[in-house]
């Protein structure tokens, strides 16, 4: 199966989660190793996830965790 | 696998995911064991002695029903991380989305006997928080901009993504990068809402496809194309800022467990 880059990115994301059957996977993996373009675009989207997954790109306020313990007692203490 | 062809090492990493599985504290991690590594059962028994989610959840939830209210406190502290930047990244408002992860836990706190136990915890503290975020969104009509939205689009997987070369050889370097990870902020914020929320709960809190799906009400499969489209969109966006600025210092320390969350399990 010989695919074009165009159908290469449909499954990028699929190919990312692991979630593409083996014959799609063949062929996408064919693409991937004379495709530079299609490689690049791959590895820049697995890069994005990775960086939406490092806790440091999200970080909770400091003090976050005492002020809503404080609140949840305030709430507890009145109901 | 191209993290191979990379030659990373990450058997150094292990320490590094066991502290986060820690720090969430049986989010979602503690049952797993860290992949890929060899001192994987270690880990997995290190994070079992010190996790508050060994005690079971259901045992604590029950106990604050019967009265017990203040283990409602160690009930959410897994949690916490979860419901704000859930909600955060949906509103991009930091004192926005701490008063609403508050309101949020004391809603849980008063609903508590709602949980029926049908649904893990965390989805039912997702559902309530994502709720949250969605009623101050439209409060606050920044949601104006997903009438642009054209409806049907999501159906289809035509789009032309962004051409880069350069970058992808430096991933660790980027994750030092303070601006690249508020350009990402921006780029995810700017994603319409039903992508987003997506991308939040499956590629920041790492929900998987039928939590996902339970917590927005929509079904996997949907779930799936929406998750690609915002991937894609979010590749677009951010191309531009992820092949500038090149060379840049080789960083000090490793990424943290988040690096080798998923893709390299």
């Amino acid at each position: 199966m010989n695919l074009e880059c165009k159908h290469v990115w449909e499954h990028i994301s699929g190919y990312l989660d692991k979630q593409l059957d083996a014959e799609l996977l063949a062929a996408i993996e064919k693409h991937l190793e004379s495709c530079e373009v299609c490689s690049a675009i791959l590895d820049s989207t697995r890069n994005i996830l990775v960086l939406t997954a490092d806790d440091r790109t999200y970080e909770l306020p400091v003090g976050y965790s005492d002020r809503l313990h404080a609140r949840l007692k305030e709430v507890m203490r009145r109901s | 696998m191209l993290w191979k062809r990379k030659g990373i090492d990450f058997t150094n990493y292990c320490y590094l995911r066991w502290a986060q599985d820690s720090y969430r504290a049986g989010y979602k991690y503690a049952s797993k064991a860290c992949f890929g590594c060899p001192s994987s059962p270690k880990s997995k028994i290190k994070v079992g002695m010190n996790t508050a989610a060994t005690r079971s959840e259901r045992d604590l939830i029950a106990r604050v029903l019967a009265g017990e209210t203040e283990l409602f406190h160690e009930l959410i502290r897994p949690y916490e991380r979860l419901v704000y930047v859930t909600i955060f990244a949906i509103l991009k408002n930091e004192t926005e989305a701490e008063d609403a992860a508050q309101e949020v836990m004391i809603s849980a706190f008063r609903n508590l006997k709602s949980f029926r136990g049908e649904a893990k915890f965390s989805t039912w503290l997702v559902t309530i928080a994502m709720n949250e975020a969605r009623k101050r969104l439209r409060k606050a009509k920044v949601a104006a901009e997903d009438s642009l939205d054209e409806p049907g689009v999501e159906e289809e997987g035509d789009f032309t993504p962004a051409v880069l070369t350069d970058w992808r050889e430096i991933p660790l370097a980027a994750l030092e990068r303070k601006e690249l990870r508020a350009k990402l902020q921006e780029a995810v914020a700017l994603l319409p809402e039903k992508y987003r929320e997506v991308f939040v709960l499956r590629d920041i809190e790492e929900l998987n496809q039928e939590e996902t799906a339970a917590a927005l009400g929509i079904n996997v499969t949907l779930v799936k194309v929406r998750l690609h489209r915002a991937r894609m969109m979010l590749q677009k966006m951010l191309a531009p800022y992820l092949n500038s600025q090149l060379p840049l210092p080789v960083q000090g320390k490793p990424a943290r467990g988040g690096f080798f969350r998923r893709w390299f399990q």
